[in-house]
């Protein structure tokens, strides 16, 4: 998998301020722990992604500050305010689903202008507001002159587009996206991310956005939180995290990953019948983790530690090698051009990681 | 092997789906012997009695009072179901309450019960002497031999229908519609109104014209109840079994005669209510 930088613009510019602040929330079901004491502060204007396997209790989160469900403990906060007291109508979180939840029996104009209309009366804008305000989210999801339409006459990616305009014509200080593209095919999913970054930076509304796929949370997000069994194993800018990911659980989670045990002493990592110097890393017993990519290919007299090559897959820019050391199966992907002599089924090689990330083991 | 030649292929419709003529046939062939020729019989029967002679016995006072009768009867039958059965199917599936399962099974009692028991049973609770006819007398209403009665009857037929209409339709709804509709401010009554009735409208309509449909037709359950008393509680289905007795089979197709063709009329009517409310394209 590759990881694309920020495919558009300049990230939002954050200021300190961080109006959302969850602290200490857990969400227990029975016995089961959905989240174990988790803290995190979402700041103004920002697009936070919740990534994580699914059980990792990232929809929970996404759910408590809608007010779908409530915590068992801890308490969530905006602006100041305590947001757990609040109603649905006072918190003004828009929410998007995974299968749209469109009201299959209105007008895709009457969808956007559901959550207006259903104001108390003192506060409902009148008839032609309305209008306005639908037409103007029309647009704005690039819709025009779709409103007489139903939602069963429109393409999936068109119908979560429609999502999206009626979760913000209630002009909500927080939008929530709960796998918001989960049900649209690869294609109209990419097109929508970008647009759903526009449409944020259009917007500025705080953004977060629950997702399994660590390739739309990187490309998408200014910080990622990444959830494992409902606690955060790390938050942080993509890059920050995919360059020191802090636990074993978030290096393979971000992509593809080559695992062996190996032991560190005197700034060496002592690897099979190899050593790599390694400034960095306390002694001891380590995990080493390699991505497949990051990986020089020698032959065996040279550089790195043995092992057999048991299969050549040519997969379109990059050839992929699996290689086998004891019972250890390593994937290598090769995308620098031609294979270096020597490189078939059955052959000696020597593998020489460029990169390590170590964790002490056992953890 | 020989290769066939130059012969072009002969073009067959191909269609997904097997034996489309003989299960095309095999449906008309049912359909005819089990609905259609026993009311085409019904259909023509009458006639023998001339125009006039029809018109007469469909338009006596007695005839008109019983149909006046069963039909109002069974609409307000419909509508008491209507209402109670959406109660009762919201209550099965979005409460969670020891004996749900029982009370999920005694639904379809209505079903299974010989009507005449049921009328039996009813007109000895309703009745001026049964435990309910006496609490209701304290308040001058009298229910059992009175067009009251009938309601009473047709209610608990009909029952079933509504329910088990509406429940299925209830159970797969998506409960994200609720939840957005609740993120987006709605409230409870919001919800319902809003989201909810419109999603199982249509279940509820069907459910409502079986019901009536089912009432129209009930015999066993009214007899006892009903008190059969010409011109104010005799039902339809009752005159035509007493001009059965009195040999006057005509007399008897007649007021069936009447009969159909006032349902088919109400059934299609309900039919293009229900086409006309339904959104375009909006598949189920």
């Amino acid at each position: 998998m590759a990881l694309r930088r920020r495919a558009f613009g300049q990230p939002t510019a954050l200021n300190n301020h961080m109006p959302l602040i969850i602290k200490d929330i857990s969400k227990t079901y029975g016995q089961g722990h959905a989240l174990q004491n988790l803290d995190l502060e979402v700041g103004d204007r920002e697009f936070l992604a919740l990534l994580g396997p699914s059980g990792s209790g990232k929809t929970t989160l996404l759910r408590i500050l809608a007010g779908l469900i409530s915590p068992t403990t801890g308490d969530v906060s905006f602006d100041g305010a305590d947001l757990l007291s609040l109603s649905a109508r006072e918190r003004k979180a828009g929410m998007v689903f995974q299968h749209y939840a469109l009201f299959r029996h209105m007008t895709v104009a009457a969808n956007i202008g559901f959550g207006l209309r259903v104001r108390p009366r003192r506060d409902r804008p009148s008839a032609e507001d309305i209008k306005r305000r639908t037409d103007e989210l029309l647009s704005l999801v690039q819709l025009e002159g779709y409103g007489a339409r139903y939602p069963s006459q429109l393409s999936g990616g068109q119908r979560q587009r429609v999502a999206l305009a009626r979760a913000l014509a209630i002009e909500p200080r927080m939008l929530l996206l709960d796998e918001p593209f989960g049900a649209l095919d690869a294609k109209v999913r990419r097109e929508l991310r970008y647009w759903l970054r526009r449409v944020h930076d259009e917007t500025g509304v705080t953004t977060i956005f629950v997702t399994h796929d660590q390739e739309e949370a990187m490309d998408l997000a200014d910080r990622v939180a990444i959830l494992n069994s409902g606690k955060i194993e790390q938050v942080g800018a993509p890059n920050d995290i995919y360059a020191s990911p802090a636990t074993p659980f978030v290096f393979d989670f971000l992509g593809a990953a080559n695992e062996a045990r190996g032991l560190v002493s005197d700034g060496e990592l002592h690897l099979y019948d190899a050593r790599f110097p390694l400034a960095d890393a306390a002694a001891g017993e380590v995990k080493a983790f390699f991505r497949p990519h990051e990986v020089e290919i020698n032959p065996a007299d040279g550089r790195g530690f043995l092992a057999e090559v048991v299969g050549v897959i040519a997969r379109g820019p990059a050839t992929r090698l699996e290689c086998m050391r004891g019972d250890q199966m390593m994937e290598i992907d090769w995308a620098r051009g031609r294979l270096p002599d020597g490189v078939a089924r059955g052959a000696q090689i020597r593998l020489a990681p460029e990169r390590f990330t170590t964790f002490p083991a056992g953890g | 092997m020989s290769i066939a030649v130059s012969s072009p292929p002969r073009r067959r419709s191909t269609r997904l789906l097997p034996g489309f003529r003989l299960s095309l046939g095999f449906t008309v062939i049912y359909l005819s012997l089990i609905v259609l020729i026993p009311l085409t019989a019904l259909i023509l029967r009458p006639w023998e009695l001339g125009v006039a002679g029809v018109w007469g016995v469909v338009t006596s006072p007695r005839v008109v009072a019983a149909l006046k009768l069963s039909f109002g009867a069974s609409a307000i039958a419909a509508a008491i179901n209507a209402v109670m059965g959406l109660i009762v199917a919201w209550v099965l599936v979005r409460m969670q309450f020891p004996g749900r399962r029982l009370l999920d099974a005694i639904i379809d009692l209505p079903f299974a019960l010989p009507t005449a028991v049921a009328g039996i049973a009813l007109t000895a609770l309703y009745a001026p002497n049964g435990p309910i006819g006496l609490w209701l007398a304290e308040f001058g209403i009298r229910a059992a031999y009175s067009p009251l009665g009938v309601v009473i009857a047709l209610t608990f037929v009909g029952f079933p229908f509504v329910v088990r209409a509406v429940q299925p339709v209830l159970e797969d709804l998506d409960a994200g519609l609720e939840e957005a509709a609740f993120t987006l401010g709605a409230n409870s009554w919001q919800r319902t109104w809003m989201v909810v009735l419109p999603a199982i409208r249509p279940a509820l309509i069907t459910g409502v014209s079986l019901a009536f449909a089912r009432a129209v037709g009930e015999y066993g359950s009214v007899i006892f109840i009903a008190g059969n008393l010409p011109l104010r509680t005799e039902i339809a289905p009752l005159l035509i079994v007493v001009r059965l007795e009195e040999y006057d089979y005509a007399g008897a197709a007649a007021v069936g005669l009447a009969m159909l063709s006032l349902s088919f009329l109400i059934l299609l009517a309900v039919n293009g209510l229900q086409r006309l409310m339904a959104t375009p394209g909006a598949g189920r």
